[in-house]
């Protein structure tokens, strides 16, 4: 909306705010640098010296782990079993959530006798049926989709369902009086206001797919990054176990920063809509 | 003249936590075809849940509504509803909102964007077509839900204090817009404001309320001539002594509330 931006007034940012901004920017990564230096320094230093590497390996020992699973390839294999368990699993159960929430969303009979079987599923520690998925499935990839998928479903579901609670009731009674149907009002006003409720559902249930797969992995395989922790740390190598904490670690920041990213356009959007 | 909507014998009552509210109650009130009636009354006399009852959006406790003589049982679609509170759809832009209507019954995209245009250049909203309710003014997103209201030419609209958010000046254009309107459309209008200067400027007909519980306490004829000329029309002796007597019975409202509270 050009005339509206343009009555808006855009505070002025001069070189010097820039420039100061930039300083500072400089100064917050020259401390993150420091820090990171000196604590690597520390461990690798007491590592061997005073502490025992059997406890706390040490910096140059994980990376060495590190290198010899990138020159094998094992490392990528591990990644991609995880990320594709955590995929698959985020990908059916979002599908399938949102199915399932706007299903009972819709129809408040279904929703009334269903309701306290979801809230006793929903009550479960979802982890604890892990056990069960791999005697169901076996121990490969499928019964850690199934895990992952699990866990995202009932996020989504139960934040769509609550979005199309939250729908407001004189938004649907002004379309009906202009005659909509019913699907039409499914269409143009509960999908559109239960949208937001399935994008936050989403973004909340993303980094519990990553440990649906890893937990299964750690329970019962012989391939990813749970089943390399638990490897390493059955072998009591403790270079093995934070090489694979580290790499998690990589795809737990990747994808939070993802989410962000993903976030930020949502805002934007909604910024413009309400 | 065809009675379009009957309330007969209708009371209200609401039950919460607190106890038992009456809205109104006693209330019998005919709207003719064509007419415009205003209703005037103190905050929370049930103004709006007599409307909400026309529009078959709420069932009365005692007594029955009538839309050409059948009975209002559930939402009635020949009815556009303005209602008190905002209900733009905040995910579409204004013109979309104001189109709604029209898409729901299948127009062309080009046909109901051509008659969205050209409602909301009436209510003076020129150039805002792409901006989203969120990034208007409480004034002019009421123009908009007045847009919407009007450009799908509904057989009888109800509005709920509809300008009450505008300055006095905007107010008059919009009081003249929708006398124009009116007069070529020959809708059925219920309208309901707290301002009497309002009700009278416009209506054929005003229905005074006593505070809650709401009884009318008095339906005046204005027989002030068409087309009235809303910028001047204040000054009419007539209407003058119109107000003064209107204003009678709310004063006497004024008056008890003083003194019983
Ligand atoms: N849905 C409701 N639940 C409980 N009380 C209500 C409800 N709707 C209206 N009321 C009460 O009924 C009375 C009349 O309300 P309303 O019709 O909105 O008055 P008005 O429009 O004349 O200001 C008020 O006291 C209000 O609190
Ligand atoms: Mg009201």
């Amino acid at each position: 909306m050009d005339t509206l931006t343009a009555e808006m007034d855009q505070p002025r940012v001069g070189h010097d705010a820039i420039a100061s901004a930039r300083d500072e920017w400089l100064k917050v990564m020259a401390w993150r640098i420091g820090i990171t230096v000196v604590g690597l320094g520390v461990w690798e230093g007491i590592s061997g010296r005073w502490v025992k590497p059997f406890w706390i390996s040490s910096p140059s020992a994980i990376w060495a782990q590190l290198f010899g699973w990138y020159e094998s390839g094992d490392l990528w294999m591990h990644i991609e079993i995880t990320m594709t368990e955590t995929v698959l699993g985020f990908v059916f159960g979002a599908v399938s959530g949102v199915a399932f929430g706007l299903a009972l969303g819709l129809n408040k009979r279904l929703a009334a006798v269903l309701d306290p079987f979801v809230i006793a599923f929903y009550s479960l520690p979802k982890i604890a049926l892990a056990p069960l998925f791999i005697l169901w499935f076996g121990v490969g990839l499928l019964s850690k989709v199934v895990m992952a998928t699990f866990v995202v479903f009932f996020l989504v579901f139960y934040n769509t369902y609550a979005g199309t609670l939250a729908v407001e009731q004189e938004l649907v009674d002004v379309l009906r009086l202009m005659g909509a149907t019913r699907w039409q009002i499914v269409r143009k006003v509960i999908l559109p206001s239960v949208l937001l409720w399935i994008f936050t559902g989403m973004k909340i249930s993303v980094p519990y797919a990553l440990i649906g797969a890893v937990v299964g992995e750690m329970m019962a395989s012989n391939k990813g990054l749970g089943y390399l922790i638990q490897a390493s740390a059955g072998q009591y190598d403790t270079a093995g176990v934070f090489a694979a904490l580290f790499v998690l670690m990589i795809i737990a920041t990747g994808l939070h920063e993802l989410l962000k990213q993903s976030e930020k356009l949502m805002l934007r959007w909604k910024e413009e809509s309400t | 003249m065809t009675p379009l909507i009957e309330y007969r014998g209708i009371a209200r009552r609401f039950t919460t936590r607190r106890g038992t509210v009456t809205a109104c109650e006693h209330v019998d009130l005919t709207v003719h075809e064509g007419e415009f009636l205003a209703i005037v009354g103190p905050s929370g006399c049930g103004k709006s849940t007599l409307l909400n009852m026309a529009a078959g959006l709420l069932q009365p406790s005692a007594g029955a509504v009538f839309y050409r003589g059948e009975k209002v049982a559930e939402p009635n679609t020949r009815v556009g509803y303005m209602t008190q509170r905002d209900t733009l759809l905040p995910w579409r832009s204004v013109e979309d909102n104001v189109a709604i209507a029209l898409e729901l019954r299948g127009e062309s995209r080009a046909e109901r964007l051509r008659k969205a245009h050209d409602w909301l250049h009436r209510v003076g909203l020129k150039g805002f077509e792409s901006a989203y309710p969120g990034q208007l003014s409480g004034g002019m997103r009421r123009r908009v839900s007045m847009a919407r209201t009007l450009a799908y030419e509904p057989e009888t609209i109800l509005m709920d204090e509809p300008f009450g958010a505008l300055d006095a000046q905007l107010r008059l254009v919009m009081h003249d817009e929708l006398l124009k309107l009116w007069a070529a459309t020959k809708t059925t209008m219920v309208f309901v404001t707290h301002d009497l200067m309002e009700a009278v400027t416009l209506a054929d007909r005003v229905a005074v309320f006593s505070p809650r519980p709401g009884r009318i306490r008095a339906i005046e004829t204005v027989d002030l001539p068409r087309p009235r000329d809303v910028f001047r029309i204040r000054f009419d002796p007539r209407f003058g002594e119109l107000h003064d007597r209107l204003w009678g019975y709310l004063e006497e409202n004024v008056r008890e509330g003083v003194r019983v509270g």
